[in-house]
């Protein structure tokens, strides 16, 4: 079965419009990640996943169930780690807890029980009787992340699930989740502007840019088909043409020559770079330093949008939240 | 029913752990009741002071007496009641307006937290959030009312109490208003984002509702065109029924107590019923 099922989503609010006509599937078991910039549609993309939000038009199913119409059951299949922290600060962690089994209807025995786990799970037995206000960020990422597990959900959606962390804290997260998807059975559909943890962490990846879904494919497929191996080349020796040199070779898409150095741009490096070193030898040249890059989803994101994933100018509003996040992830 | 009683749960919880809360609460009250009911004796003005008494004739002041307590009567409903016991009864029933505007805001609040989206993306009845914040604010209301009533009985209010009965319907008619009031105020306010179109609705609620009620003045004094304000108030059915079960006694008026007490339990079915079904239809994340 498909898990997620969207089909020509549009939302627009007021004069800007969000979504452009967003369709993709999700399959069972997947880990699907929507990978783009400041507002780029990821956070409305989930709201109407989620049923936060009615899209403008387009319709989506959520483990087989309409977004629109059948909003109740979409509901108790899911879980949602919103992008903003919004467990209870006043609350103590379990109390939380507790509180989502009751909006779940969870019976009281199981949820204890499951409270437990999920606790379990991701590290917080100890901290479980305190105030989330004394939470560190990491912490309480954790404490959202059992809290949209207490009902155990089929279809998890982690909105930007380690911004604002730091780079051990991020690792971390992500150390949990895996866990999760692993021992819970879970689909997840999850957003994020790191680069990395998309290529890490996701089955497939969809890049989304101003609303539109720019490509869709494995991490591996979308580096072959929209980014390019780099190689460079230092070689000595006299009156060589390096241009002519690598003319002909099968999968080279750019040349840049400078002095005594070449970059070369190509589909499969693997491939290409013994050709071009045979070539170099047979003229006569040695080679004195060799590097070969790999594509980086970065590059990808270059390709396919033209610009690079980058921190935007955000509205008043958005500032606000911000730093309600920067206060409430502090310590 | 799981769904509602754990939302009022925890908005009790955090009620509970935030004592300024329920101290500042009481000030306003506290300062009404002192300005209005020490400061200014307006039942004062309708007896006779003793010294006016010795200068009269034996035979008239019989008269002017009988005079002067009828006019109370009229105007206070018994000639017992001093101002200060006539107003801490009207802050009793005030203070459950002020707790349950201030509860309304809630919703804005957990919207700006994102608290909200916890509860929106649950399987919930949109209206099951709602209840369970009214039901709360219903609870604070009634014991931070109880307070004032306490406040009042140790300042020197003059309790003459009718039967237990009435004086237990008396009391649960604080709950009626309470209800009344903060299911009115979230459907005004479900949709509010910012904090300051709320304070506007605050300020918009709180004093005009104060005012045309009888917390401060009774019926009878008010100009013409405010009496069917003050009539269709809940907070003046609440003020007389209190102040008929816990001042007037034996005086106290049984048709008018029943009519007040089947008014409020019908405002409140009917403005549960509002909240309940605005909810329903338009509390979502949107924005
Ligand atoms: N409620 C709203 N009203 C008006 N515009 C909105 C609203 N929500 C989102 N937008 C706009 O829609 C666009 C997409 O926003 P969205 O939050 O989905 O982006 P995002 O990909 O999640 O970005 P980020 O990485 O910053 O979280 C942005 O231009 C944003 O300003
Ligand atoms: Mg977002």
């Amino acid at each position: 079965m498909r898990a997620i099922e969207a089909e020509g989503l549009r939302k627009v609010f007021g004069r800007v419009v969000a979504l452009d006509g967003v369709s993709f599937t999700v399959e069972e078991g997947e880990v699907f990640g929507l990978l783009g910039p400041n507002g780029a549609g990821k956070t409305t993309t989930i709201s109407i996943l989620t049923t936060l939000i009615r899209p403008t038009s387009g319709s989506a199913r959520v483990w087989g169930y309409d977004v629109r119409t059948e909003t109740s059951k979409v509901r108790s299949v899911i879980g949602l780690v919103p992008q903003d922290l919004t467990v209870d600060d006043e609350l103590t962690g379990l109390e939380n807890l507790r509180l989502m089994a009751a909006l779940y209807h969870v019976p009281k025995d199981v949820a204890e029980r499951r409270i437990e786990e999920v606790l379990e799970l991701v590290d917080l037995k100890e901290a479980a009787g305190r105030r989330v206000e004394t939470y560190s960020g990491g912490m309480r990422k954790r404490l959202e992340l059992a809290a949209a597990l207490v009902h155990r959900p089929k279809v998890l959606f982690l909105d930007e699930p380690t911004l604002g962390l730091d780079v051990q804290t991020r690792a971390h997260i992500w150390d949990y989740i895996r866990r999760l998807v692993r021992e819970e059975q879970l689909t997840v559909l999850m957003t994020t502007h790191y680069m990395d943890e998309a290529d890490a962490n996701c089955d497939r990846i969809a890049v989304i840019d101003r609303g539109r879904i720019m490509a869709i494919g494995t991490p591996r497929e979308l580096k072959v088909k929209h980014g390019s191996d780099v190689i460079e080349l230092e070689v000595q020796g006299d009156g060589f043409d390096l241009q002519n040199l690598v003319k002909g070779v099968e999968g080279v898409t750019d040349v840049r020559v400078s002095g005594n150095r070449i970059s070369v741009r190509v589909v499969r490096g693997e491939e290409v770079l013994p050709e071009l070193m045979r070539r170099m030898i047979s003229s006569g040249l040695s080679v004195s330093r060799i590097e070969m890059r790999r594509p980086t989803l970065d590059e990808v994101f270059i390709a396919l949008t033209g610009r690079s994933i980058r921190e935007e100018q955000g509205s008043w509003e958005e500032v606000f939240r911000q730093s309600m996040n920067v206060r409430r992830v502090r310590a | 029913m799981g769904e509602v009683s754990a939302i009022m749960g925890r908005e009790l919880r955090k009620w509970v752990r935030s004592p300024p809360l329920l101290v500042m609460a009481l000030v306003q009250p506290l300062f009404w009741m002192g300005l209005y009911g020490k400061a200014f004796n307006l039942t004062g003005l309708f007896s006779v002071p003793e010294d006016v008494l010795r200068t009269l004739p034996p035979e008239s002041t019989k008269v002017v007496a009988e005079l002067f307590n009828s006019m109370a009567v009229r105007l206070f409903g018994s000639p017992g009641t001093d101002y200060f016991s006539f107003v801490a009864i009207g802050m009793t029933s005030v203070i459950v307006l002020f707790v349950s505007v201030f509860s309304g805001m809630s919703i804005a609040w957990d919207r700006r937290l994102g608290f909200l989206n916890k509860l929106l993306v649950a399987p919930i009845r949109r209206s099951s959030i709602v209840m369970g914040k009214v039901l709360a604010s219903s609870v604070r209301a009634f014991i931070q009312s109880s307070m004032v009533l306490l406040m009042g009985l140790a300042l020197g209010m003059k309790l003459s109490p009718a039967s237990p009965l009435l004086v237990a319907g008396a009391l649960a008619s604080i709950f009626l208003l309470a209800i009344s009031l903060s299911s009115l105020v979230i459907a005004i306010t479900l949709r509010l984002r910012s904090w300051e179109y709320h304070m506007a609705v605050a300020n918009l609620l709180n004093l005009p509702l104060m005012f045309t009620s009888t917390a401060l003045y009774p019926l009878n004094l008010m100009p013409d065109w405010m009496r069917p304000l003050a009539t269709i108030n809940p907070l003046t059915h609440t003020i007389e029924l209190l102040r008929g079960a816990l001042l007037y006694g034996n005086s106290l008026d049984i048709a008018a107590y029943q009519f007040h007490l089947a008014y409020l339990a019908a405002f409140a079915l009917l403005a549960a019923g509002l909240g309940s079904y605005l909810a329903n239809r338009y509390l979502t994340a949107e924005r």
